[in-house]
Formats: structure tokens, sequence, C-alpha cells
């Protein structure tokens, strides 16, 4: 019936349409593009019909017809150019002219608006008296916003509402008074904004603009000279876009419609991309001075460079870093030395740095940042279904009926996933987020339920809701058998977890818990999310074994909307973890204990390997410390802000024989550096990366590196001959290729069909197929085909709140910066919207505690101390403190526990114990020390 | 810079003392010390709890929780609408937007002062203008005392006893400045409930009679339809539709259907409505619930205009008493109050506030009756239309039709006012003329001369005294660009300016634009500016008018124009000077 095609008549023509497609949809594939500017004919976007430019004539209709909004009818005779309707059209234009500024002095003579009026072919003057114009608003550092050129199309009320889901915009007053306003008519830059931009894609008259694209009179002055299609450098939603560029420098993103974005992008995609021309960046190789001593505590601060680094030739540099390895794995072998690779580099990168160690060192110790993100969610996935990667997209949000969030806060972390699950949430999705911060600024309005549980509970939390889906029946008892092993153990362990039990540990009613846990295994349709607040516990693992056992014994895997989606954290954490940058395990996670893989790759790279699994990030810092490691290779990646206790990471940096960073930048970790290799940021290379999706994504270089900095695969190369491995790749392609050949998860995926595509899903079943987005349908890729399901004990954090240190330290990120910051605390945007190390604080301690908000405080834990800024905050819950690890000044992770999930290695960043207080307060405490 | 008071300032130091800071970023500015926008304050939402009550919230009653702060605190402060925004869950631009669209709600930003104690408004529409409301606007803003604040208002269904004003909630007609300022001295400011018949009053009279035989089955709906197609009953709130057939259309879609009553008479020189809800509401009140039997309406939403107070009040009272009486059993009534926008009279945009939004109209197809409130079929119809429904049943479609008269059918109510001696609601045939009314209202005021008219408010155009043979009915006026609307007739005289008269009426529309298309938005603008100049652009304004006409979304845009273009056309004298 849906299928049925309209006949009608378009200008004479007979043409048939869907029975939704309106007029302007089928004038535009029979080759007439009618003029819009209401419309934008972009995924998410509804047509609403307001600006009346796109008007078409109707024969019997007493008035004109608005062909964006309107669907064909069958036997309907349109009209798109009669006089009367162009005659309409051309008054609507007429009549917005007279309030816009000339196209001349305008915000942008290129916008949409101006387009039209020229490809229409009228007059850019109006006969028209002009009205009042409001002032500017550049209250914002990203956007810019002129409302005398709007036109009230709204569009920007639907970016920010409809798409995005932020809510920030809308449209106000009435009549010609109409007005576009952020939250009360307040000024952009002190309103909710989360500067996704969204709305300045969609504006079609420069009302809202880039900023920085604008003179101060609001004028704007720069233009591209050309666009390239990239990817996004940050989180591992991957969203794809077009990046226009002017004399080697970014002007400007845009969001591209790819697979994970659909054109969105968010605050730190779309406008902190000019970290790369940063004055900071690293444009010539750096070698220690002999009179630089290294000290754990030494900083470096801008303009100190020279007293500690020296500038050298490539030569020079490239011999000393290869030449300390050598040295290192002449004295004391492979095992001394040890590499930490990145999740922000490509597959190729990540591909060749494991190669690197691997074969030139014959040592397995090589990791990266996952350990410190989700390496036990990884564990409990490849135990219970030897797979590690998610099960489902996160856009498999629009086809699910219920949605659980858990530890994890999309909207800063993952914004542009967040706003899939806000518009499921709004479709009538439940959505039942759980995590012990409140969510009251994101996606909160938009939970069904909202379980603020005690810090550290989540095993009580969900062993009770399997408890209650056991005891009342609601399993999938078929998928259980045919599906699953391990039921009658987990059957029986959660017995003693009843909800009326739990309420107390965890803080959430028995009654709730029953709601969510029914709610949960009754949908139709439900997939879980989460993210580091399940995984950065010593708890973490057991975390992710409850998370498992729900969907498995729900049957909610392996089907449209279902699912489990651990929400990877870096833009490539997926895909440098499935090209083997981790300790235990070859590309596509296979051991490095199984002896015919090790064959395998002995012979393809005709060297031999170690059998043994190698040491992972935090255990390497505490092998340097135990004199066992002593040489290491660092690309991009930056231990001495992102470990846990990091005094004792930057001790054990210090204390290395040899220490040879890669990098954009004099990260934190460089300052304990011999050698410094300046290389390439994401947009200035060839590569492939892979986001959380499984969507495998391809790269361009957008502008050159800057000075004498090279490529990150050409330095891996340069260091692994001079190691004495000979390597000899002439491109990226070639990595690519030869990575592919050894990857299973990569087959039919070719550099020519990215190229081509630029996307695409793994795994994939052929060539001209679409990957499988939805996986673990039949069967699971165990030797049963069976999922193991694991049932968690129930243990305590590491370190609880006690007398000397009452409160919970809490760490993650901010919307605004990514990882350390090192990157987007050097984009002039990001840096302007979050400048200063804070501290979340309740409002309720803020009074008792008798701080005030803005103030400073000293947040103090058994391991170090840091001064911040107070936030009041009250998504922090009473009792907690939240810091972001972004800040070098304050490093978060210089309070943070080090203790260890036993099986995924990963710390326990997410709960330790500290206390906090005013400056003044502790003169006395320190004077005494 | 480098004390303890930077933070940083002692980032790597482990605390122990100053060293210089540490910072990749700039440094140029200070960290924000709550997170992003405005900071929900200690005890808002607490406020608008104690005001809305506890919840459960409904984002549909947005627009009465609204009221709800208004009437208590005689504003819409930020901190309740913040605090609003929490209970309800929704954003604070969807709060802030709705709020401002209504000319009811005065939102105080934060810091801003609140308004005026007692709120005047002066009914400046075209009746009242011609009664001297200009010189009572002018008095009112010399004399009022500072804690009186004096605002113009468009139409409030008082053209009969004009200059109307209300202090606060009291109407006050034939106003003057002594007599409104006294009041508003004295805080006799409530609303006044004029006499009317009740429940009882009506029901004594065998009122609720043909209501009980439809819902005991004695009648059947089609019986009924039948009546109604057969009487001639067309939709009185202006658009003429024949009653009967749309009431078969709703019945067509798939249930559940629902049904909202448009009580927003808010077309300028209009009070025909009022006159009988302050009268017999009861008859009204029947009709209603007949035709929510009828469509089998699960609920019926009675969408009252806010400057009826009196009517709001007593549809309250009487409505308990039906549902005490066991006469709703079939349906559910909930009355909504609009919040002053003329274009809640518009079926869609009365929908879209009905669902506690602003009043835009929405997109026809689909039509309310297939899409209506919440998405679902909706039966909208008018007071007055309502209002005959148990009459035409009881006493026959041909009682009903045969009033009309040169070729029309049935009763009408014509509002008469402007230059007649006795003004006033004309209960007459169907197809009467403007120069019959003239005569019926008393003949014009001593001194006048009868120039021309307006036969349906301020979207009907105007008509020339020569033309005043013209039955008015539906259809008989477009072909002169006018149209019969809601039977408001509003006669002008020699000692009237017509471009006056069209500039108050394009005006009017300025205001009144809900501002969501821009042939409407920025014509009823424009057209203002370019009727304010002393020689008309014609050619201009026939351009304007054209556009307005062929692309605005609804009828307030499409026929915003017809007085102008009715000026052009029939007083082409009055455009010389």
């Amino acid at each position: 019936m849906t299928d049925k095609k309209i006949t009608f008549e378009l200008d004479g023509r007979t043409v048939e349409a869907a029975p939704d497609e309106t007029i302007w949809q089928v004038a535009k594939r029979e080759g007439t593009t009618i003029p819009h500017l209401c419309w934008n004919p972009a995924p998410g976007y509804r047509a609403d019909g307001n600006c009346r430019a796109c008007m078409v004539e109707i024969e019997g209709e007493r008035v004109l017809a608005a062909s964006c909004q309107r669907t064909a009818g069958e036997g309907m005779k349109v009209k798109t150019a009669s006089e009367r309707a162009k005659k309409s059209r051309e008054m609507v234009f007429e009549l917005l002219i007279a309030d816009q500024p000339n196209k001349e002095d305008s915000h942008d003579p290129a916008s949409k608006f101006w387009n039209w009026v020229s490809d229409m072919d009228i007059a850019t003057t109006s006969r028209l008296p002009g009205a009042d114009r409001p002032e500017g608003d550049v209250t914002h550092s990203a956007i810019s916003v002129h409302l005398d050129a709007c036109i009230n199309c709204g569009l920007c009320v639907r970016a920010c509402r409809e798409v995005q889901s932020n809510d920030v915009i809308g449209m106000a007053y009435r009549g010609h008074g109409s007005k576009v306003i952020f939250d009360f008519d307040t000024e952009m830059g002190d309103s909710t904004c989360v500067a996704c931009g969204e709305c300045v894609q969609a504006c079609p008259t420069g009302a809202l603009m880039e900023a920085n694209l604008l003179d101060d009179t609001g004028k704007r002055v720069a233009y591209e000279e050309e666009t390239v299609d990239s990817l996004c450098p940050f989180c591992g939603v991957g969203c794809q876009t077009s990046v226009h560029v002017k004399d080697n420098k970014i002007l400007y993103v845009d969001g591209r419609d790819g697979p994970a974005n659909e054109n969105r992008l968010c605050v730190k995609g779309r406008f902190g991309f000019d970290y790369i021309h940063h004055e900071d960046r690293l444009t010539k190789p750096l070698v220690r001075r002999d009179d630089a001593p290294k000290a754990w505590d030494m900083e470096i601060p801008r303009g100190d460079v020279d007293k500690v680094f020296r500038e050298a030739t490539w030569e020079e540099a490239l011999e000393r870093a290869a030449g300390g390895l050598r040295k290192t794995y002449d004295e004391d072998g492979g095992n001394a030395l040890a590499g930490f690779g990145s999740a922000k580099g490509s597959n190729e990168e990540a591909y060749l740095f494991q190669k690197l160690i691997r074969q030139g060192f014959h040592t397995n110790n090589v990791d990266h940042c996952t350990r410190l993100c989700h390496a036990s969610s990884v564990a409990a996935l490849m135990e219970g279904l030897n797979s590690g990667a998610v099960t489902a997209p996160f856009t498999a949000a629009k086809d699910s009926d219920c949605m659980i969030v858990i530890g994890a806060r999309p909207t800063q972390n993952h914004p542009v996933a967040a706003t899939y699950l806000k518009n499921a949430a709004k479709r009538g999705a439940k959505l039942i987020i759980m995590d012990p911060r409140g969510h009251q600024d994101g996606m909160g309005r938009y939970a069904s339920h909202m379980l603020q549980f005690k810090p550290g509970t989540d095993v009580a939390m969900l062993n009770a809701m399997l408890h209650v889906i056991i005891e009342e029946g609601l399993y999938d008892l078929q998928y259980v058998q045919a599906h699953t092993d391990g039921y009658a153990a987990l059957k029986d362990k959660i017995k003693d977890f009843s909800p009326e039990k739990m309420e107390a540990v965890c803080n959430i009613p028995a009654e709730t818990l029953r709601e969510v846990a029914r709610i949960y295994a009754r949908s139709e349709r439900s997939i879980i999310f989460w993210g580091m607040g399940v995984s950065q516990h010593t708890h973490g693992t057991d975390n992710a074994r409850c998370l498992i056992a729900l969907a498995l014994i729900t049957g909610q895997i392996g089907r449209a909307g279902t699912g489990l989606h651990p929400l990877r954290g870096q833009n490539n954490v997926q895909g440098a973890s499935d090209a083997g940058l981790i300790p235990m395990v070859y590309p596509d996670y296979i051991s490095v204990k199984d002896p015919a893989i090790k064959a395998k790759y002995e012979a393809l790279w005709g060297t031999e390997l170690s059998d043994q699994p190698g040491l992972t990030v935090v255990e390497i810092m505490q092998a340097i410390h135990n004199d066992d490691v002593k040489g290491l290779y660092v690309m991009g990646e930056n231990p001495a802000m992102s470990d846990p206790d990091v005094q004792h990471a930057r001790k054990a940096l210090a204390k290395l024989d040899h220490l040879v960073v890669q990098d954009i930048f004099l990260t934190e970790t460089a300052w304990h550096a011999d050698v410094v290799l300046p290389s390439s940021a994401h947009a200035e290379k060839w590569g492939t990366f892979t986001n959380t999706n499984r969507q495998v994504q391809l790269a361009r270089p957008v502008v050159s590196p800057p000075g004498e900095a090279r490529q990150d695969w050409e330095l891996i190369q340069a260091l692994a001959n001079r190691i004495g491995v000979k390597w000899d790749y002439k491109d990226v392609d070639e990595v690519f290729s030869e990575m592919a050949s050894v990857m299973p998860s990569f087959d039919n995926i070719t550099w020519e069909r990215l190229l081509q595509e630029d996307s695409v899903t793994y795994p994939c079943d052929a060539p001209d197929k679409p990957g499988n987005e939805i996986i673990f349908a039949t069967s699971f890729p165990t030797p049963s085909g069976r999922a193991k399901l694991v049932p968690a004990e129930l243990l305590p954090p590491d370190e609880l709140p006690d007398a000397d240190f009452p409160m919970v330290l809490t760490t993650g990120r901010l919307l605004e910066h990514w990882h350390t910051g090192s990157m987007t605390r050097r984009a002039s945007n990001l840096d302007a919207l979050e400048p200063e190390a804070i501290v979340g604080l309740n409002p309720r301690d803020a009074e008792r505690l008798n701080m005030e908000a803005g103030s400073d405080a000293i947040v103090e834990t058994r391991r170090g101390k840091i001064t911040l800024k107070v936030r009041v905050d009250r998504d922090i819950a009473e009792g907690m403190l939240f810091i972001p690890f972004c800040f070098a000044e304050s490093p978060a992770n210089f309070l943070t526990n080090p203790e260890l999930d036993p099986m995924g290695k990963i710390p326990e960043f997410k709960y330790c114990a500290a206390r906090i207080q005013k400056p003044s307060d502790t003169q006395s405490v320190i004077a005494a020390e | 810079m480098n004390d303890m008071s930077t933070p940083g300032g002692n980032g790597g130091s482990n605390g122990k003392g100053p060293k210089r800071p540490i910072h990749p970023g700039a440094g140029r500015r200070q960290a924000l010390s709550h997170p992003k926008g405005r900071v929900l304050q200690a005890g808002e939402r607490e406020a608008v709890e104690k005001l809305i009550g506890p919840g459960p919230y409904e984002r549909a009653l947005l627009i009465e929780y609204l009221h709800l702060i208004q009437d208590a605190e005689g504003c819409l402060p930020a901190g309740h609408l913040h605090g609003l925004s929490e209970c309800l869950r929704i954003p604070m631009a969807e709060v802030f937007e709705v709020a401002t669209f209504y000319a009811h709600f005065d939102v105080v930003p934060d810091g801003a002062e609140r308004p005026a104690r007692t709120t005047i408004r002066v009914c400046d529409s075209l009746s009242c203008m011609l009664a001297g409301a200009e010189d009572l606007i002018t008095a009112l803003e010399t004399k009022a005392p500072s804690d009186v604040r004096v605002v113009r208002a468009p139409c409030i269904g008082s053209c009969h006893t004009a200059p109307a004003v209300h202090v606060g909630h009291r109407h006050v007609d034939h106003a003057t400045a002594a007599k409104v300022l006294g009041l508003a001295e004295t805080g006799a400011v409530e609303t006044q409930i004029p006499e009317y018949q009740d429940f009882y009053g009506y029901a004594s009279v065998g009122g609720y009679k043909t209501l009980k035989s439809c819902l005991s089955g004695a009648m059947s709906v089609d019986d009924v339809i039948g009546l109604l197609s057969d009487g001639g009953l067309r939709g009185l709130g202006g658009a003429g539709f024949p009653t009967g057939k749309k009431w078969g259309f709703v019945r067509a879609e798939k249930g559940p259907r629902l049904m909202a009553v448009n009580g927003d008479e808010g077309e300028p020189g209009t009070f025909k409505d009022r006159h009988y809800l302050e009268t017999r509401p009861h008859q009204f009140l029947e009709g209603m619930l007949i035709a929510a039997w009828a469509v089998e309406a699960e609920e019926i939403f009675l969408y009252m205009r806010d400057e009826y107070p009196a009517v709001i009040k007593i549809l309250k009272t009487e409505i308990q008493k039906i549902e005490a009486a066991g006469l709703t059993a079939h349906t559910k009534i909930s009355i909504r109050r609009g919040a002053g926008a003329y274009i809640c009279g518009e079926e869609s945009a009365m929908i879209e506030s009905i669902e506690g939004k602003r009043g835009l109209p929405r997109h026809r197809p689909p039509y309310v009756a297939q899409v209506g409130v919440f998405n679902r079929p909706t039966l909208v119809n008018n007071i007055e239309t309502l209002y005959w429904i148990p009459q035409i049943i009881e006493k026959g479609a041909d009682w009903f039709a045969d009033q009309g008269k040169n070729g029309a059918k049935g009763l009408r109510s014509y509002s008469v006012s402007g230059r007649v001696k006795n003004p006033g609601v004309i209960p007459t045939a169907a197809g009467t003329t403007a120069e019959e009314l003239i005569a019926q209202c008393g003949g014009m005021v001593d001194g006048h001369t009868f120039k021309g008219y307006l036969p349906g408010g301020a979207s009907g155009g105007i008509l020339p005294a020569s033309m005043a043979d013209i039955p008015l009915d539906f259809g008989t006026l477009e072909k002169h660009g006018c149209f019969v609307g809601s039977h408001a007739v509003v006669i002008l005289s020699d000692q009237d300016d017509m471009k006056a008269a069209a500039l108050n009426l394009m005006r009017f529309f300025e205001d009144e634009s809900c501002g969501q298309c821009t042939p409407c938005r920025n014509g009823t603008e424009k057209a203002v500016k370019l009727m304010q100049k002393n020689k008309w652009d014609v050619d201009l304004l026939n351009d304007l008018a054209q556009v307005m006409r062929d692309a605005s979304i609804c009828g307030l845009g499409q026929a915003a124009s017809n007085p102008l273009a009715s000026v052009v056309k029939f007083f082409p004298d009055d455009l010389k000077n």
C-alpha cells in the first residue's frame, strides 16, 4: 500500500511520486530546483514551509502551495514556473531583502540566500522600507550572531532542537517581533549553548556564522580555496567532515553525511581544529641538552624549551632515538624496551608501531591508552563473546525501544552519538540513565529513568536487575538455551542479590530496580551503552560482565535496535586495538601465545617473536621503577597526564635511560624525553580510522605539516630501519594492504574501496556489499558458537572514604576538552570556553564547606594535592568531587588511585578517597609539612 | 600571578608552594563558576511548585501553568520560568518562546523591574477608535499613577459599548479616564459576572432534553446530522463550512477522536459569542455535548479567550453543575484559557495553543478533522454554531432554514457596531443586508452619513455604502474581495478616514501576525509602513497584497490585505489627498 506510486502533472509532464514525496523533491528529481530557504534537504530536517520561497501553483487551489512541504496528490496539476508562482517567490525575496544588510556589506555575501538572489536573477535591493536592525551578538568565541540577516526561517531552531536535541535556541515573541533566542533571550555566550554549530551549518543567511570568518564589523573576510573530505580527529564517534582550507590553514569545518554523523558535529569537531596551527607545534627535531638533567617534577613552560632541548637535524635526532633503543636492546634485551602507541593515530600507524616493537625488539611490551579506557570492557567481551567490539552501532538507537546508558556521559564525550540517543528518546524509546553523577545539563531531560546510584556499586545494581529478570521469569529461555553457557551458575550467584537487599548498597529503591529490569527485559528491542564509568574500576570487568549477562539472558543482542555498545573514547581506539596495539594479542585479537599465529607472523616478518604477553601501560611504569624496562618509545600518547597516580608515572619517565617521544606538541611526557620527533597531526595525513561503530573510515590530508615535521608512519619506518629491520613502505596504502592481508576483520575492505566509499563497516561479506552493522544474529565467534555468562562478585572500590579523606573523587572529561588536553587546550575556541582547571562540587557541599563558586580550592588524596577553581554543579552528587583530567596545571591524575582491575588491568580512575579545602585552611598544613 | 589564588599556580609542586603555571591554554579567560547558562537559584523550582501544584506535570498544560504564575505574581519572572522548565523537563527556550508569544504574559528578565501592579488594557480596534479610544489612551497615560500601566489591546468584544477597557480583569463599557482610574485606584479590578441563565434556569425550561434523547438513543447520529444539514447550519466562526458535513468527515476518521471548541472570538467587531455565553451558556453547552456525542469525542477542549474572564468563570461554574448532573459521562470537558493572541482563533493555531505551544497555524492538508489535537481526528466548532444545535434538533431543520432570506438559510447573529444609534448583536435572517442592519440598529448616529462598512470584521474587507444592498452571507461578497466571516459589521460614516481605518486594521494584523511565514510577518509590517505615508504607492501595495494573499500559510495573512485592497478599489477619492 505504501509503495503505491502517485501520478501527477508537473509543469505539463506526467511524473510519478512516492506517497510521502514532496513536490519539491519530485521537481528536484526531475531536474527543477525550486528556490528554498527554510527547507534544508539534509538528513534530520523536516520541511517547515514557512519562508514561502518555494511556492508553486496547483490547479484548482485558491492559494499557492509550499512545494517543500506539500506532498504530491494523485492527478494534481502543478506549475512550478507560472507567472503567479514566480512573482510570489520574487516578492518573498524582496520582502526579505528589505530587512537585510546590503549584499556587499552582508555578513556572508556567499550565503545560500544571496546565492538564490543571484540564481533567480532578481535585484539585490528592495522597493520596500527596511525594518530596524538588531545589534550583533559576539559574546560567543566560536559563533557570531547577527540577527539583522535573520529571515526567521527557523532552521537554527530545528537544528538545535530537533536534529541535535541541544535545546538552546527558540523562536520567541510574535509577528514581526519574532526573534531567534538562546534560552531566555540571553546572549549566546551566556546561554547553555554547547556550540555544536549545527545552527551555523544550517543558517542560510549568515546570521549565524563561524566567528573567525568575520572581521570586527561582522563582514565575512575569509573564503576557502579548497575543501577536503576528511574525518574529525577527536572522539570515537568518527564524524565525517568537510574541511575548508585557505593558505594551508583550516578556515572552518562542516559536518559531512557520514554513517555516524549525518552532517552533525560537536564543538570539538567543528570549532576545535586550530590546534594544528598553534605556536607550540613542534617543527624541528629536538634532543635533550647535555646540561638539562631529568627530574620527575620538572615542567617546561612555553618559552623555556631551549633551556632543556636543542634543535637537531633529522639525521642526528633519528640516530640518537634509534641508537638509544638499540643500546638498551643490546645491553638488556628486548623486554627492557616498551612502546606506547596511540589511539589518536591511524590504523596503519598502529599496525606499524606494534610491528616495530614486536619485530624489532622481540617483545610484546606494546600498549596504548585503551588500557586506561575500555580494557576491562574488552576483557569481559572477549571472555563472553570472544569479540571486543560493539555488537551494534550507536545509530541502532533509531530502532530501539529501550536504551540503558550506564557510566557514560555522551553529551560531553560522544556528543554526536548522544544526539541519536536523544532523538530516539524523543521518538518514545525509554532512556534509562545510570550514573552517580546527574545529567541535568545533558540527556537528563530525556531520561525516562535516572538512577543516580552510589559510586562503585554497579555490580550490586546490575546483579539486582539480573535477579529480577530471572526471578520474575523475564529472561528469554529459548535464547539462553540456544546461545549461552553458564546460566545455572549465574542464576545461582544472583540469588543473593534481590533488589530489596541491594537497595541499601546502591541507594536505588528496590521498586525502581525492578521497574527498569522489567522495562529492559520486556521491551521488544533494548540496547546498552556504557562508558568509562563502568570500565575504570577495580571491578570494571565485573561491571561489564553484568551488562553482557543482561543482554544475553534477555536475548537483547544480534537484532536491530539491540546490543552492547561500549562507547569508545578516542577516534581510533577501536582501530588501534584491532591492529594489535595490545600486549597480549596480535592484530585481530589473536593471543601472542597462539603458536600457529606466532609462526604466521614470524614467517611474514622474517624474525623470531616472543610468545610472552607483554606489559600493560601501568605495569610498564612499575617495571621502569623496578629497573626492568629502561627504554621507551612513545608515539602520540601522554602518560605523564593520563596515567593514574601520575607522580609515580612521571618518576618512571624521568628514570628511563632512554625516552623517545614522537608528537605534535611538547607534551608533559615529552618533558622527560631524550629525543623528541615532531610529527604530523590528524589533518596532515592519510590514514584509516575505525570508530566506535566498527566503521573503517578514510581521512585525507587537509594541510601539510609545519616546518620539518614528518609523517608518523615515515618516522616509525625510519626508526625501524635504523634498528635493523628492513622496511620499505612507499606510502600509507601499502601499509593498509599488508594490515588488511593479516586481519580477517578487514576482509573485503580495500584502500580503493575506501577512496570511493569513505566508510565501510566491518565485518563485511563482499566487496560490493555494505558491512554488517549488527553482528551475532545467529551465533558468537566462540569455538562453540555460544556466549559465556560470567557471574560477577560484589567488590567494594579499592579506596573508600574515611575521616581524613571523606569524599569520593571521580575523574573524566569536559565537553570541550579531549583526553589530556594537549590538542584541545591549544584550540582557541575550546580554550576560550573551558580555560581553567575546575573541580565540580555539589551546591550543598559547597554551602556546608563554605566554598564559593568560582573560588580556589585544594583537592587532596593520599597521592597528592592540586589547586583548582570550584564549579558548583548540581550534577555532582553530594559527597563527590569531579575533576577533568585535561588540565596540565592541575593534573587530576596527581590524585587518582593506580590500583588495577585484576583482569582488564585498568586503573580505578572513577573512585578514590579525597578531601577538599580552601587554600587558606591548608596553609597551616603545608607549613607543618 | 604566581600566588596560590591562581589555579595551577602550584600544579606540579604537589601543593608545596607557588611555581610558574604550566598552561597549554592562552589563560586569557576565566572558567565558569557554574555549568553553562542561567543557574537555577535555590527556591525557584519550589516557588513554581507552590503555584502549579506537586505534579506530575503535563507539557500540554504549559500555558495553564504560565497563567497560574502570571495571576499570582502579576508577571512571569525569569526564575519562575526556569523553575517551570525544570518541572516540565523542557528547554528554557521552549518555555520562553511560548510565554513571549502571548500578549497577556509579562516576562520579566533577571534584574528587570516588574510591571506595574494594575494593568489597564484599552481596546484600540476600529469600533473603539471610532468612539474615541485614542483620546482615552492619551488621557489615561497622562493621568495614570506609577503603579498603573496603560497598554493598548486588540478587540475585547465590546464594540457595541465602545470605548471598552479592561482594568485588571474588570470589564468597563463606555469607558472614560475618570471611571477607569477610579476603579484602578480603589482596586475594583476583579471580574464581574453578569446575570445569565444558569443550569437550573435552563433545565427548568426543558434544557438538555435534546442531549438526553441523543444519549438515550432516541435520536441517532445520522438523524442529527441530517437535521443540521437540512437546516443549513454552517460554521459561524467565520468559515461557513456546513456543520453536518464536518461532523461526517470527523466521524469517518479512525478513533479515538477529540473535539475542540473555538471560543477565541477575536475578530475585531465580533461579540456575538460573548453575548450568548454571558446570557445563555447552557444552550451552547448542550450543543457542544451533542456534538461530542455525535463524533464520539473522548475529550472536549473548550478554548476560551482570556479577554472574556467572566465567561471563563461562568463556564467553570456551570460545567461543574452539568458534570454533577451526569450529563458529561460520554466525554470529558477541559477548559483551556487563551492568553491574548488573535491568531488562536484560527483553528489549527488554536490546536497548537491547546497543546501548550505557540499559536502557529498548521499547514493544510492534513485537515484538523484528520490530524488535530495531539494528532488525533478532531471536530472543531465555534460557540455560536453549537449554540443553535439544540434548537434546530428540537424545532426542526425547516424552522432554522426558513429564517434566512435572499437565498440564504438560517439565523445569523450580526455584531453591529460603529456609527449606528443602537449597536449590538442582531440575531436575524441570514442574508440580511447592511442597509437593513443599520435600520434595525436605529439608523446612523445623528450627524453621520453612511459611507461604507466592514461586512466581516477586520479581515472581511470594506465595502462602500453603494454596495449596502448585498445580502450578507457566505459566498456573496467574495467576488468583491470581501467576505462576511464572523458577521461583524462595522458601519463607517462620512466623518471617517478610510485610509486611517485600513491602517488601523493593518496595524492590528501586524500586531497579531504569528510571525511564522514571510508574506504575513514582513508583509503586514511593510504594509503598515507604506500605508502610513501620505501618498500610497498603489502598485507596490498591490504587489504586496498579492503575495500576502497567495503565499501566506493561513487566513490571517491571506485576508490581511483585504481592507487595503478595498480602499484602493472602492474609495479612490480617499486616496487622492
